[in-house]
Order: C-alpha cells, then sequence, then structure tokens
C-alpha cells in the first residue's frame, strides 16, 4: 500500500472545503494546529493500491505570510509544522471564475518542486460569467496536470482523485525573475554560511523575495542568515526596486499567459447569480436585505431557539423527577436530581442556541454574505476601534455570549477578536431577560409618556440593553488604548460572488462545533452546577425542617377538605425548602454579605439570590421563589412571585418595602453588566487558549456591575 | 486617487504606495501597476468602498485607498 500526503492549498472562497469534502468524504477529521486556534483538518481515500492522505491548509493569498493562517500554510507546506509531515504532493484549488488572482499562488507554488495537481473548481460560474479556459493550454503553461471540477456538484471527482494517485510530475518555476534576482539567488544556494535546509532555489528566492522579514521571522532565522539576504536585496535594488518587485513581476506573467488562454464570450445578462450579485451591492436594497438578514439570525437564535430550550428543560425537569422518585429522600436524591441530571441539562439547554447559530453563520459565510455583512458594518465597528468582522459576532451575544464567542473565529486580528470575546458578554443576552421582565411588571409603574407613544417599563428595558452598549463600547475603547493597544489593522477583503454553500460542510461545522462545546465546556460547567448545589444544600440540618413541620402539621390535621389540605401542605413544603436554603452555606454567605450589598439597597435575601445566580443568571428567579417560600417553580411570569416581589419588606422594619424602583433598578443594572455565566467564562477560556481573560472578565465586569448598581441606587434614591 | 473614483469610473493602477505588509498584501490581490480597476460604490455610511479587478470585488478602506495613485492623477 503506497501512501501519499497531499497538502490543499488555495485562496479563500474557492470552494477548496467543498472540494475536500467530495475527495474525503466521511474519512476525515478536524482539529487543532498545536498552540493556536487555527483548524487542522486531515482526510483520506483509496485509489487502487494507494491510500491519499490529504491536509487542508488555511485558505491564502500568497505563500508570503503577512497572518497566523498564512504562517501555518507556509510551514505545512515546508514541513516545518509541529503536527505534519512534508507533504509529497501539493493540490491546488483554483476558482476558474477569479484566475487571475488565484494563480498568483499557484506560480509560488510551482516553484517547490513538489509534484503538484490544479483542480480548477467552479468551473460552472466561470460559464455562467462567459469565461471560457483553455485547459489543456493551461496545464501546458504551468506544466502539471489540470482538473476541471464542480465540488459542490461533485464533478471532475474521480478523475481528481486519479490524477491525485498517478501524478509524478515535479513543477517547475514558470516565472522568471530579472537576472540580478536570479544571479543572487543562485549565490545564496552556494552560501556556505546559511543554514542547510535553506540552500535550495526555493526558499533562496522566498526569502530574498521577503521584504518585510515574516518569512524569515516564521522560519527563525539567524542575524548572520537575515544580514545575508539582506545584503542581496540590496544589491538587487540597485538594478530595480525590490519591493513590490514579486507581485509586479508574477502578474506581468499572469496576464500574458491568461491573454492566451481566456476567452471571454457575452454573458447572458441577467443570469440569476449575477442579478442576485446586483440586488447584493445595490445602495438602498443591500442594506434593506441586510437589516432582513440580521434580523432573521438575531430571531432564530432568540425566538426559535426557545421551543427547543423548553423541551429540554421540560425532559430534564421529567428525567429529574422521575430519577428521583427511585431515591430516597435525602442527600444523594438531590445531589442527583438537584446537581447532576441539571448540571448536565444546564449544559445540554445551551445546544439549541449554538447550534443554530453555527448553521446559520455557517451557510452565510458559505455563500459569501459573511463578508458583505462586515463591509456593511465596518464603519460603524471602526469608530469603536473594531472591524466589521466583530459585528456578527456581537449581535449574536444579544442571544447569548456563548456562540457569540465562538463566532469571533473569524477575527484574523489576534487583538480585535479578544476585544470582541472580552466586550461580548456585555451584551445583554437572553438569560437577563426574565430578571428584566420580573422586576419592571414588579415595580416600575405602568405610566405612559409623550403623550402615550412610550411606555416607561418598555423604556427601562430598553435602558438597559443600551447600557450594556455603552459600557461595551466604552470598555473596547479604552482596551485599545491600553491592553490591547496596537496599529489599526488594515481592512482588505474580498467580497466573494454568492455561491450556494453545500450543505454538508455547513451541517458538518455546525455539529463539530456544537461536540466541541459540550465535550469541553460540559466537564467544567456540570462541574460548577454540582458545586452551587452542594453551597445550597448543605449542612442541611433536620432540625430545620422539623421545626417548620411542627407549626405546619397541627393545622394540616384540623383540616377536612382535601383540598385545603393539599394546599397547606404544599406551602409547608415550599417554608421547608426555604428554609432549607436560607440556612445552607449559600445562605449564610448571602447573610455575610449583606453589609457589602446595602450600599446597593439590597437586603440579605437579595444577596443569596445573586451569588446563587453567578454561575448562571437564569438562576436567581428560581432562588429568589424559594426564598419567598414560592418553592422552585416560580418563574418570571408568575404573579405570586410578582406580588411576593412588591410586598417584600426588610425583616425588621415590616413598613420598609424592599424592591422599590431605585433597588429594581440598581438590580437590573447590575445583572445587565455582571459577568454571572461561567459557561461564557469557560468557553472564553477555551477560545483564548488562556483563564487570564475570563479571569480578568470576571473582574472588570463584576467590579463595573457593583459600582453601577450603587451608583444607580443612590442616585434614584434622591428622587 | 482611488478614493475619488465616481461610482461605475474606472482608473489604471500607477502605483502603490508605502514599503510595509499593507502595500505587499494589496499588490498581491492584484493591485499593481498597470491593471484596471473600477469603481462599485460604498458602504452606507461611506466607507469602506467596493472595486472590481480582474475578475473579483474588492473592500478597501478610504484610508487605505490613499496608497493606490492611479494614471494621470
Amino acid at each position: 500500500m503506497n501512501q501519499l500526503l497531499v497538502a490543499l492549498v488555495g485562496n479563500p472562497n474557492t470552494g477548496k472545503s467543498s472540494l475536500f469534502n467530495a475527495l474525503a468524504g466521511l474519512r476525515q477529521q478536524v482539529g487543532n494546529y498545536p498552540g493556536v486556534t487555527v483548524e487542522k483538518k486531515t482526510g483520506r481515500f483509496q485509489v487502487d493500491d494507494t491510500e491519499v492522505m490529504l491536509v487542508d491548509v488555511p485558505g491564502t493569498y500568497s505563500l508570503a505570510p503577512t497572518s497566523p493562517d498564512e504562517q501555518i500554510a507556509v510551514h505545512v507546506l515546508l514541513g516545518t509544522q509541529p503536527g505534519t509531515n512534508r507533504p509529497d504532493m501539493v493540490l491546488c484549488v483554483v476558482d476558474a471564475s477569479n484566475l487571475a488572482r488565484n494563480l498568483y499562488l499557484v506560480t509560488q507554488v510551482l516553484e517547490m518542486g513538489l509534484p503538484v495537481v490544479v483542480a480548477l473548481n467552479m468551473v460552472d460560474i466561470a460559464a455562467e460569467r462567459g469565461l471560457e479556459i483553455d485547459i489543456p493550454a493551461l496545464a501546458r503553461l504551468l506544466g502539471v496536470p489540470v482538473v476541471a471540477t464542480q465540488a459542490n456538484r461533485k464533478k471532475g471527482i474521480d478523475e481528481l482523485r486519479q490524477m491525485l494517485a498517478g501524478a509524478r510530475v515535479e513543477s517547475a518555476p514558470v516565472v522568471t525573475f530579472s537576472g540580478p534576482v536570479e544571479h543572487q539567488v543562485d549565490q545564496l544556494v552556494e552560501d556556505q554560511s546559511l543554514p542547510e535546509e535553506i540552500r535550495n532555489s526555493f526558499l533562496a528566492r522566498r526569502l530574498l523575495l521577503d521584504v518585510t522579514g515574516s518569512l524569515a521571522k516564521g522560519l527563525a532565522l539567524d542575524g548572520n542568515a537575515e544580514k545575508t539576504f539582506a545584503r542581496a536585496r540590496e544589491e538587487v535594488g540597485q538594478d530595480q526596486r525590490i519591493h513590490g518587485l514579486e507581485p509586479v513581476v508574477r502578474y506581468g506573467w499572469i496576464k500574458q499567459a491568461l491573454d492566451q488562454l481566456l476567452v471571454k464570450r457575452e454573458t447572458i445578462k441577467d443570469a440569476g447569480r449575477g442579478r442576485l450579485d446586483r440586488l447584493l451591492t445595490h445602495r438602498v436594497m443591500g442594506s434593506v436585505i441586510f437589516i432582513v438578514v440580521m434580523g432573521l439570525l438575531f430571531q432564530a437564535v432568540f425566538s426559535w431557539a426557545l421551543p427547543m430550550m423548553d423541551v429540554i428543560d421540560g425532559s430534564f425537569a421529567w428525567l429529574g423527577s422521575t430519577v428521583g422518585s427511585w431515591i430516597p429522600p435525602g442527600a444523594l436524591q438531590s445531589l442527583v436530581v438537584d446537581g447532576v441530571i441539571a448540571g448536565i441539562g444546564s449544559v445540554v439547554i445551551f445546544l439549541p442556541q449554538i447550534v443554530i447559530l453555527f448553521f446559520f453563520i455557517g451557510w452565510l459565510e458559505g455563500c459569501g454574505y459573511m463578508a458583505r455583512a462586515a463591509y456593511l458594518m465596518d464603519r460603524l465597528m471602526a469608530s469603536v476601534g473594531l472591524s466589521g468582522r466583530s459585528f456578527i459576532p456581537l449581535l449574536s451575544s444579544f442571544a447569548c455570549a456563548i456562540p457569540g464567542i465562538m463566532a469571533a473565529r473569524v477575527i484574523k486580528n489576534r487583538r480585535d477578536r479578544l476585544t470582541t470575546i472580552l466586550v461580548a458578554p456585555l451584551m445583554s443576552c437572553s438569560a437577563r431577560l426574565p430578571v428584566y421582565v420580573l422586576l419592571t411588571a414588579a415595580c416600575i409603574p405602568d405610566r405612559r409618556l409623550l403623550g402615550g407613544w412610550i411606555g416607561l417599563q418598555g423604556l427601562v428595558l430598553f435602558s438597559m440593553y443600551m447600557l450594556g452598549i455603552v459600557v461595551a463600547v466604552m470598555v473596547a475603547f479604552l482596551l485599545k488604548k491600553t491592553l490591547l493597544k496596537g496599529p489599526t489593522p488594515p481592512f482588505v477583503m474580498e467580497l466573494p460572488s454568492f455561491k450556494l454553500p453545500s450543505m454538508v460542510v455547513v451541517s458538518r461545522r455546525m455539529l463539530s462545533q456544537g461536540w466541541d462545546f459540550v465535550r469541553q465546556a460540559g466537564t467544567l460547567i456540570f462541574a460548577v452546577t454540582v458545586l452551587v448545589w452542594a453551597a445550597g444544600y448543605f449542612p442541611h440540618d433536620p432540625l430545620v425542617e422539623s421545626q417548620v413541620r411542627e407549626r405546619y402539621q397541627p393545622r394540616i390535621n384540623l383540616l377536612t377538605d382535601g383540598v385545603q389540605r393539599e394546599e397547606l401542605q404544599q406551602r409547608m413544603d415550599a417554608e421547608i425548602n426555604g428554609e432549607y436554603l436560607r440556612n445552607s452555606f449559600l445562605g449564610k454567605m448571602g447573610r455575610m454579605i449583606e453589609p457589602l450589598v446595602q450600599p446597593l439597597g439590597w437586603d440579605w435575601k437579595i444577596g443569596v439570590a445573586v451569588v446563587a445566580s453567578f454561575p448562571a443568571r437564569e438562576v436567581v428567579i428560581g432562588t429568589m421563589g424559594v426564598i419567598y417560600n414560592l418553592g422552585s417553580d416560580a418563574d418570571e411570569e408568575s404573579a405570586t412571585l410578582r406580588d411576593h416581589v412588591r410586598a417584600a419588606h426588610w425583616d425588621d422594619e415590616p413598613d420598609r418595602k424592599v424592591f422599590t424602583i431605585p433597588v429594581a433598578l440598581s438590580m437590573m443594572v447590575f445583572f445587565a453588566l455582571c459577568a454571572q455565566c461561567a459557561s461564557t467564562l469557560v468557553v472564553m477560556k477555551r477560545e483564548t487558549q488562556s483563564w487570564r481573560w475570563p479571569l480578568f472578565t470576571f473582574v472588570y465586569m463584576t467590579a463595573i456591575a457593583y459600582l453601577a448598581a450603587m451608583v444607580v441606587y443612590q442616585l434614584a434614591s434622591l428622587f | 486617487m482611488l478614493a475619488q473614483l465616481a461610482r461605475g469610473e474606472t482608473g489604471r493602477i500607477s502605483e502603490i504606495l508605502g514599503d510595509d505588509d499593507l502595500a505587499i498584501q494589496l499588490m498581491e490581490m492584484g493591485l499593481v501597476p498597470g491593471i484596471d480597476i473600477r469603481c462599485i460604490g460604498s458602504a452606507p455610511l461611506g466607507d469602506p468602498l467596493e472595486f472590481e479587478l480582474l475578475g473579483f470585488r474588492l473592500c478597501l478602506r478610504r484610508k487605505e485607498c490613499e496608497r493606490i495613485i492611479l494614471q494621470d492623477d
């Protein structure tokens, strides 16, 4: 069995992923290159007695690396990338409708001396544009086999597989540089003072043309070698401008070559794709479509996920009560039901939002619309120091920061990506809504302003959302000026034409991201939930329960009516739960921190609920329900909880209400700005590969939330 | 200057200014002297700008366009 390692290279947006899938089918794996969050895809297929292993390289425009992705591409091809072997062959994927720019990379790859096969992909799109390519002539020109493919329709795939298994012809350079350049290259190859690995014409030429030094840095060239190349460049520079030499020469060759190869026929005007393209770039319609698409995206994650989340909630509740009935009451039952099962549920409940968002994003990226969305939003994002690419991750965070943070992977610039991730949790996510709803309905008067147009309650709700945005803008601005200071990265971006994305590629990516989340974040979130359960359960002194029973039992025994008995029994159970919580570690913690939360206007009960909600803010409603003896089933819509909130008074002062307007406002402000989601912090750790940033986020957000809540309470109390 | 091209107007590139990564990036994408570039339009807020060259579309911020000098400028 022969084995062959083939590296897949190509520009972004050439359908490389579809081609990879078409070649490898199900036999593929996705991982990471060690130490970076760059995806590494490997796959395999068999032809006769040859096993071909594929490694997909990040899309790149050139082998002169200007980004981490491009560095990886170069290293993989050279065989110097940890985690991969040197490829035996290179498959260049080329977009037939975009030949000129794609050939740039191809001419570079041809200089490596490895066997090369070119896949001319998306020939259908080229045909639609009236472009006819003389494929045999192209093959002759490049000196390597060229196979026409349509990856999404699986056309040309078999032929490509055969070609890969059979091709052995080593490629040769096609672009000739000037005499002085080639002279220097020859000299450098012979130069004994340079490391052995560099003394081949490909690397010598690349390092010579590497005017910005990024390749030299990537290969960890020592000072002497760098000086040698610098000197060589100077010598070339005496005859011609070295900077920009490579692109000028290559494109010169490409232009000449294409004049011979390309035939442009009359385009069929108003072909479906052309029309769609024109619509998307239209001044007005483009923006309208954008708003509609973003609205749909938001709706999808916000609302469509809800039914699924309800089903998951219900299923886990059912599971909890069923399993609970098999275990006698006690610590074990509580651990299994409220700890383990609830813990797993709290992880799984995020899946609908993550999966839906990634499906949507994958689809948008695959059809080429993501670039256009980033283009439309760039001006707005640039005003806060970010780029258009940050828009969709931040928009998604309004539904849930977890998929939003994961979506930030599309942001190439490290500082921009980090800033986006660090402010994403400030976007008021869907878990904050129950708190806003409960407190607004209970405490904010239902007045109408501006002649009945604006409701006060709605205004307060809106303000909470705006607060998150305003603080995020300030934090992003500050970060860019201090911790994450750096030059504004350029925004040179290709705007690909609209293509129907491969459902297979999109679905696969969506599922793998969902599974990644469950596997990595899941374990930690689960652990935190169990810990919180323990803090809210222990010490669980039975004396507490018996004291409550003593008070209720005589009254229950006096009742003859079955329904009334049942009711009183339920109230007793609820009070028992409440007493247990109040006497637990969590409850004690709440009472201990009461002096800390008093400046915010809160009493210890609010303190307990807030502390309990640090791992997951949606828990606050249920916890408040338990503390006010309503059992754990109360939700933000329940009228009884609302009434209890309105009626709640301070422990020793029956006339002093707890939930005044200033208190409601300070509590909402706290929830708007505080980092109360362990899941988000865990995902942040995974995406930034360090605990430093989640810790930083936790500290800065909690600090801002505390201060803001205090200021709001103090100011509001003055009125 | 590239940024001054009217919507639909085509210009021919004369030179790319600068010695840094951005200049190289622009040239590698096809913005080399002699290539024709057409202005498609701008984003709603006036920035970035959209261009067409060599059969594909590219967007650039106005600031980045300052690097690109056209013939007959």
